[in-house]
């Protein structure tokens, strides 16, 4: 049963890429964001940078094109894992990813994706705006719904207060 | 360390050669503004015409560029400067000098122009000259969106120029991103002298790092830090924007031109109005501070373009100088400068100055083909900056900086143009801090606070932390006993940052939670392989910074140019909380302390560096033309 998940909130991020870099020094101890399993996307004309990683899925299209059964679901972390004896590196599964999120190492020259670093996201630690979290599985909503609520709240208080005025 | 490489690029032949960067000059200098100034020493003819082909361009990546060393994004610009005929040196934030290590190289030597238009396209390890007669006229956020189109590849990261330098504006940025900019010195007049509208590069390379955990621990402890400091707590949401409000409170900022030191009702424009626009944050390259803001123009030209900044030097430059009290003309400013490419600091600087003499009625209207120069006016600022841009009218005159402007513009309006060595003061006031004088008038490339500022809390600090802190006995800020001791060590302190490529709001806040030698030195160690101690840290500075005076030197400077412009020794500053008011520089006084900076330098009373310093910093061989 899977306990934690990793989330991003868009919104949060500066798009200083810092996540990329720590991420291909922990998988591969030199320093290339092109070697990274998270990318930052940009649009720099409208000043937006989203993350982008393996969003773990539950029935992953990966996995399931896979023609030599090298993708699994690792149920213990909720993670979707790659079996680097069996891949022969076809690809396919960077082909049918909807985010993106299978990548290729350009200089192992070899498929690569987030394995949630066994349950401790270096990503996750260096991110000082908290854009990418990893959370309990049951919290992932749990900061947007307070964010709304919020605001909800806010807004109550000001009805309060106009009425009994 | 990978053999990072070398490439010479002469645009007259098309001819790049590549090689590599021998780990003795490592040591020597590391890498950054440090080989910098060894490639513009070794390959920049003395006397040379900076817009002229024999000039030399040099584009460096930092030792420790695009690596976890903390905010490790700078690039540095150099050449010999069509603004001061001396050394040219500007650095910037953003992602492009990551992505030329990425992309195999840490250093480009440009020689040469170009007979049409061209740009630069790097990647890995390949280098093309291409046309970019299209791009001839775009302005800096066409050109890099029409360069990705054309190359097929939305993360090129591209360098360019605008319209400014296209026209040889002596004050032409580089920018990168949308506000990233290698503003001072006149980095992009070189560039359109070179007819290089820009340089695009992309790289998937890998930067080994030789102590991977070591180099973690300590992003670690530097990222938390940053989160739990109370400074950081603030400037990561404000921005530099930040430093308007203390500044102004106490009397340190540039109002009309140079006649006041606070902005009368300034508090329109501190940093608490940023909350009305700003939609949140934006870093540079691998950096947990995110100090610059993104937002919206809310009004006027441009209106509706996303964008980023402004600093607090263009707020000040382009608001307070001005006399412009809405936060919404920084906000207009900032685009406009950013758009043409455009020095903020420089082109706000000589605005004021142009508005000071249109009040005293040493120009006119018919100078000023109409326009009306009045103060507060930020419909003449933003015509201003387009004649600038543009070179119209008297935008063409101040378009030539300070030194040839004011011979345009005669004799009367010397008094009022605040410069050093011909590059404009920023949007502070100096004279109630002698220390910071002092580190406008010895700036290598002009009057410059990014050259040796000292820490904004260090002077809150107790002087016993303080001493501690800098290894010796420190003054107050508003004394000058000790001033040149402590504006030489945040020099050396600031080539290391330079040299290294990380960013200077690391040391800019001397705190003892912040970076020191030691830790530049573990840095250099743990992720570049290079083990030095902390002591030749301080000699690599000192080298590096010897060698952009042998560069000055060898092109004519003196002491004489060491000096501040007249009003800060006779007018004393109007406003201001205590000893901030009533300032004025004392001659005297202000040549003790030059003294005392050119012998902790190791240079004579000229501010020629000695044979001693010359043996001991390996300088006596000069140029010794090894890369």
């Amino acid at each position: 049963m899977m306990r934690k998940m990793l989330i991003v909130d868009h919104s949060r991020c500066t798009g200083c890429g810092l996540c990329e870099l720590v991420c291909s020094v922990n998988k591969g101890g030199a320093a290339n964001p092109a070697a990274a399993r998270i990318t930052v996307v940009k649009w720099e004309p409208i000043c937006v940078d989203t993350p982008m990683v393996c969003q773990q899925c539950d029935t992953a299209p990966c996995a399931t094109v896979c023609p030599v059964q090298a993708l699994s679901r690792d149920e213990e972390l909720g993670r979707v894992t790659i079996n680097y004896e069996r891949c022969i590196g076809c690809r396919f599964c960077i082909a049918v990813c909807p985010f993106g999120a299978m990548g290729f190492d350009p200089v192992t020259r070899k498929v690569i994706k987030c394995d949630l670093c066994d349950g401790d996201p270096v990503c996750v630690k260096f991110c000082e705006p908290r854009a990418i979290q990893y959370v309990d599985a049951s919290a992932a909503n749990a900061a947007k719904s307070r964010q709304a609520a919020e605001k909800l709240a806010d807004l109550m208080k000001r009805v309060a207060v106009a009425t009994s005025a | 360390m990978r053999d990072q490489k070398i490439a010479y690029i002469d645009l007259s032949t098309g001819e790049v050669r590549t090689g590599l960067i021998p780990e003795k000059m490592r040591r020597m200098y590391l890498g950054g503004r440090g080989i910098d100034v060894y490639l513009l020493y070794n390959h920049v003819p003395p006397g040379c015409d900076p817009l002229g082909e024999a000039n030399v361009l040099t584009v460096s990546a930092g030792l420790l560029g695009g690596t976890p060393a903390p905010s490790s994004g700078r690039c540095h610009l150099g050449a010999k400067s069509p603004l001061t005929g001396l050394i040219g040196s500007s650095n910037m934030g953003g992602f492009f000098a990551p992505e030329l290590r990425f992309a195999g190289f840490d250093h480009l030597v440009i020689t040469g122009a170009a007979e049409k238009p061209v740009y630069l396209w790097i990647r890995d390890g390949d280098i093309r000259i291409l046309d970019a007669s299209h791009l001839w006229g775009k302005d800096t956020s066409e050109t890099p969106a029409a360069i990705r189109t054309e190359l097929g590849d939305e993360d090129v990261k591209v360098a360019c120029i605008g319209v400014a330098g296209e026209k040889l504006v002596r004050f032409a940025n580089v920018l990168t991103g949308l506000k990233n900019s290698a503003g001072r010195t006149g980095m992009g007049c070189v560039m359109g002298s070179k007819k290089l509208k820009a340089i695009a590069v992309r790289g998937t390379q890998s930067l080994p790092v030789s102590k991977p955990q070591e180099a973690f621990d300590y992003l670690k402890r530097f990222t938390d830090m940053i989160q739990d400091h109370p400074i950081f707590k603030v400037f990561s949401k404000r921005g530099t924007l930040m430093f308007q409000d203390d500044s102004d409170m106490i009397g340190r900022v540039r109002n009309r031109n140079f006649q006041f030191n606070q902005v009368p009702d300034g508090r329109s424009l501190y940093s608490e109005n940023t909350e009305r626009f700003s939609l949140g944050m934006a870093a540079c390259f691998g950096c947990p501070i995110h100090c610059r803001h993104r937002y919206v123009v809310p009004e006027g030209p441009g209106r509706g373009t996303y964008v980023e900044g402004p600093e607090w030097s263009t707020l000040g430059a382009l608001a307070a100088e001005v006399d412009c009290r809405r936060m919404e003309a920084a906000l207009v400013g900032n685009y406009l400068v950013n758009k043409y490419g455009l020095d903020s600091l420089e082109a706000g600087s000589m605005i004021s100055w142009a508005m000071e003499l249109y009040e005293k009625g040493i120009i006119d209207d018919k100078t000023t083909d109409g326009l009306k120069l009045e103060w507060g006016s930020e419909a003449a600022v933003y015509e201003m900056i387009r004649r600038i841009a543009e070179r119209e009218g008297l935008g063409d005159i101040l378009a030539e900086g300070p030194l040839r402007a004011i011979e345009k513009l005669g004799e009367e309006s010397r008094y009022y143009n605040i410069h050093v060595k011909g590059m404009s003061s920023l949007h502070t006031d100096e004279r109630p801090t002698p220390p910071m004088a002092l580190g406008i008038a010895t700036s290598t490339r002009g009057a410059d606070h990014l050259r040796s500022r000292p820490g904004v809390d260090a002077n809150l600090l107790p002087p016993d932390v303080r001493d501690k802190l800098f290894g010796f006995a420190t003054p107050n800020i508003d004394t000058y006993e000790g001033g040149g001791k402590l504006i030489w060590w945040h020099e050396l302190m600031y080539v290391i940052s330079d040299a290294l490529g990380t960013c200077k709001f690391h040391p800019l806040f001397m705190s003892p939670s912040t970076l020191t030698f030691e830790d530049y030195a573990n840095l250099a160690g743990w992720i570049a392989g290079l083990e030095l101690s902390s002591e030749e840290m301080v000699d690599i500075a000192e080298r590096i910074y010897t060698l952009e005076r042998m560069f000055n030197n060898r092109e004519g400077a003196t002491r004489a140019d060491d000096t501040l412009p007249e009003r800060f020794f006779v007018e004393p500053t109007p406003l201001g909380l205590g000893s901030f008011q009533g300032a004025t520089i004392d001659r005297q006084k202000f040549e003790d302390m030059l003294d005392e900076y050119y012998q902790a330098h190791g240079w004579d009373k000229e501010g020629v560096p000695t044979v001693e310093t010359l043996a001991r910093l390996g300088l006596d061989k000069e140029p010794s033309r090894i890369i």
